[in-house]
């Protein structure tokens, strides 16, 4: 369970990572650079890729670079909606055991074959097979076997009923006739494999014969370029090896002229907040995590530790997860310091009280934020003794062992569905961290989790999320905000509410 | 040498000028921390909107990312680190000094034992070591002064070790174990304030190197927790905002130097003194 989540924190971490001497290859960077040529983006990357094959795709880097080699049958869009793929259409039965996909017609894959029922059960069996240690498996357990129906349908029957586990299919179909896809990926996203150079770069071309007109890439080349050491990224992108980099450290924005760049400013898709241990007094009581979160201003937060950048959150979840995010949650409680003392003095605090913030040393974003609480909860008597702990500690006391008063730490989605952000607080979950146990929550949860309606399941969903702001589970504060850079001669960048940059959406500027 | 005693104390320096250069930046330094404890510009930790601003009359050495005065930081950083520095001679020195000088006096087997296990303690680095005692027992300003204190230890049984071997066999010492003057008289009275001047020395030094493993630490983010920083911290935190702001890495950047600078010439002006006598 900790393990998806470390792995996401692995990413956010990576941010800050110093890293070794950058290779010195420039043959990319001089294509790229050229001013004119629209034909070839180079994009920055702070690590090399895990592997070409999806089952071994870890790290952040990864997911995102694989986004445009691999298409699932279903494939996620910029708002958080699964949008049919290589499966022009998708039936989950009314048990929400069996999953019926409607194969497209004619979706080829890189090598000119046709995407056939076989390939889609080749693919599922492939990563849920244990054997082949891929990160996928635990999801994939839960798929009890797949049927081929006929020649253009496919039924994948689960162990139990789950009506939330379509996005796990978003993971890349890819032929059955290809066994070695590290030696040679093949899937069939909008670019295809071209070359690779370990450490170095990661060539991609544009497939002509990709399945949707309208998702066809528009630059004939994209150069992926390992650049590890963040701290020369500015000069990269500066002096035109790089086109494209995203999450730039805020730092780095002034030395990019804007003549040059266009900045595109996002976030992080994670919800930081002040997380508080709800078994621990006096954070058992209601009213006491009420009137902290009286006596806290997110925008201050904001102010202080990223310029005032970033985006407000009330509950967990992000704003790019549009279909479920709820903006009017921001204002259940807005800073109210008299209110804050009132309600502490109904829970029998009226002097105040002190407790520990412990936040991980390798993320400076949420020591600065806890120093901001610090100040901003002076105001009503409770003292914050902040202790920063290793990374490995964070997890295993406060995380895994929840010994823990309050954490500032982000949180962020595994998969594309609303229980990777909020299953957690189920009073029974294994990784609810803050011990939040709410009988109401429990119950419109698991009616979320049993609706087969796609919009009743989100309208319960959304009523999660309004009864975790209401009751305050923790103090929620933000999205840290992420940066992208690209080249003024391209445009169209978007954001994905998850690890995923899709280049096919980059097109010259005129 | 007889006339030692009847020279004052200053004289007793072989080169005051350097050791007086030296105090007088001490004094300097020492002088700002002392008004810190009475008297801030501002309280450090106190934010304000008025976010990184330069070298103003309002905020001498200016503000942080989150309108924090840099003086007032300074000041209260230069405590934290002072007192690090002393708390890291109290364990290294005190409890050096003591080993090094009973098990040199007597030699022997405990002699070897201690020696060896000096060794490989000094094999070990002190960041290590640091961090191992930082992990067992949690980050603070505590935890960092004994991970610095033992780590210093060696350095001070050796020097003490060597210096009361060379002195055991004198014919003061002779003359005094002669006279059946007690063991640990011996050491303590006899022989110890006969080599001060080296001891002394090594503190001095000792405080140096306390200082820059102290600001090594923090800069690794071991030591004082936010919003409390000690100087290493400051700078490590100001990195990012050094072209906007200089003096917010300048600041803290200068007391260091000054502590260390003073600490140095204290120490090289009594250790001219043994340099003469061998």
């Amino acid at each position: 369970m900790s393990n998806i989540t470390r792995k996401s924190f692995l990413s956010l971490s990576a941010l800050s990572a110093v890293g070794l001497a950058t290779c010195g290859s420039d043959q990319g960077g001089a294509q790229g650079g050229t001013s004119g040529d629209t034909d070839t983006l180079t994009c920055g990357m702070t690590q090399d890729i895990d592997s070409m094959d999806p089952i071994k795709a870890e790290s952040a880097a990864t997911r995102e670079l694989l986004f445009n080699v691999y298409d699932g049958l279903v494939k996620p869009d910029v708002e958080g909606n699964l949008n049919p793929a290589v499966a022009s259409d998708v039936s989950v039965s009314s048990d929400g055991t069996t999953y019926s996909f409607t194969l497209r017609e004619g979706v080829k894959f890189h090598n000119g074959e046709v995407v056939t029922p076989e390939d889609v059960k080749y693919s599922i069996e492939r990563y849920r097979d244990s054997t082949t240690g891929g990160s996928l498996v635990s999801a994939f357990a839960a798929v009890d076997h797949v049927d081929v129906v006929d020649e253009s349908h496919v039924d994948v029957v689960l162990k139990e009923p789950d009506t939330d586990f379509l996005a796990y299919f978003a993971i890349g179909i890819t032929p059955a006739s290809v066994a070695d896809l590290e030696a040679d990926p093949v899937g069939c996203g909008p670019y295809k494999f071209s070359s690779r150079s370990p450490l170095e770069k990661v060539v991609l071309e544009k497939f002509d014969d990709y399945w949707d007109a309208e998702g066809t890439a528009y630059i004939r080349t994209v150069i992926f370029k390992v650049t590890t050491n963040t701290d020369s990224i500015g000069m990269e992108l500066a002096g035109g090896s790089l086109d494209l980099f995203y999450r730039l450290p805020e730092a780095q924005l002034s030395q990019l002229s804007e003549d040059a760049f266009t900045i595109y400013e996002g976030g992080m898709n994670l919800v930081q907040a002040l997380y508080l241990n709800n078994a621990e007094k006096p954070f058992d009581d209601v009213r006491v995590r009420q009137a902290l979160a009286y006596a806290i201003d997110p925008q201050q937060i904001m102010d202080y530790v990223s310029g005032g950048k970033g985006a407000e959150v009330g509950s967990s979840m992000y704003p790019a997860f549009a279909k479920y995010f709820m903006p009017e949650l921001n204002d259940v409680y807005n800073q109210d310091v008299e209110r804050a003392r009132k309600l502490l003095d109904e829970a029998g605090l009226k002097d105040g009280f002190s407790f520990t913030i412990q936040v991980s040393n390798a993320h400076p974003q949420h020591i600065e934020t806890a120093e901001v609480l610090k100040e901003q909860l002076a105001a009503i008597d409770v003292t914050v003794d902040i202790q920063q702990i290793e990374w490995s500690s964070w997890l295993s006391d406060v995380y895994t062992g929840r010994k823990f008063e309050g954490t500032v730490v982000g949180v962020d989605a595994s998969a594309l569905n609303a229980p990777s952000m909020l299953s957690r607080f189920a009073s029974d979950a294994d990784n609810n961290f803050v011990n939040f146990s709410s009988a109401a929550y429990d119950k419109a949860y698991a009616k979320a989790r049993a609706a087969i309606d796609d919009d009743e399941k989100t309208e319960l969903y959304k009523e999660c999320e309004r009864i975790l702001a209401e009751e305050c589970a923790s103090v929620y504060i933000q999205d840290l905000p992420s940066f992208v850079a690209l080249a003024k001669r391209f445009t169209g960048y978007e954001f994905y509410p998850l690890y995923a940059q899709n280049l096919a959406t980059i097109q010259p500027s005129e | 040498m007889a006339t030692t005693r009847t020279r004052s104390l200053l004289a007793r320096i072989p080169n005051p000028r350097l050791f007086c250069a030296g105090a007088l930046i001490m004094l300097a330094v020492i002088t700002l921390i002392v008004i810190g404890m009475v008297w801030m510009p501002y309280e450090p930790t106190a934010m304000s909107p008025d976010r990184l601003q330069g070298v103003s009359a309002a905020h001498l050495l200016g503000t942080d990312k989150m309108g924090r005065d840099i003086l007032s930081r300074v000041m209260y950083g230069s405590r934290i680190t002072f007192l690090v520095a002393l708390g890291t001679m109290a364990i290294g020195a005190g409890f050096g000094i003591l080993v090094g000088a009973v098990t040199g006096y007597y030699g022997g087997i405990v002699d070897e034992v201690v020696m060896r296990v000096t060794d490989g303690l000094f094999a070990f680095p002190t960041v290590l070591l640091a961090l191992v005692i930082v992990s067992l027992f949690g980050s603070s300003t505590l935890n960092v002064m004994w991970a610095l204190g033992i780590a210093f230890v060696p350095s001070f049984i050796r020097v003490a070790r060597s210096e009361v071997i060379r002195c055991k066999h004198l014919d003061y010492v002779k003359n005094a174990r002669l006279m059946g003057v007690r063991d640990a008289r011996v050491i303590f009275v006899h022989i110890l304030p006969n080599v001060s001047g080296v001891i002394m020395s090594n503190v001095m030094i000792g405080f140096n190197n306390a200082v820059l493993s102290e600001a090594g630490l923090s800069y690794l983010g071991i030591g004082s927790q936010p919003p409390y920083a000690s100087l290493g911290q400051m700078i490590s935190e100001a990195q990012e905002i050094f072209f906007t702001v200089p003096s917010a890495v300048l600041g803290p950047g200068m007391v260091i130097v000054l502590m260390v600078l003073g600490f140095s010439l204290m120490g090289e002006g009594l250790r001219a003194a043994e340099g003469r006598m061998a």
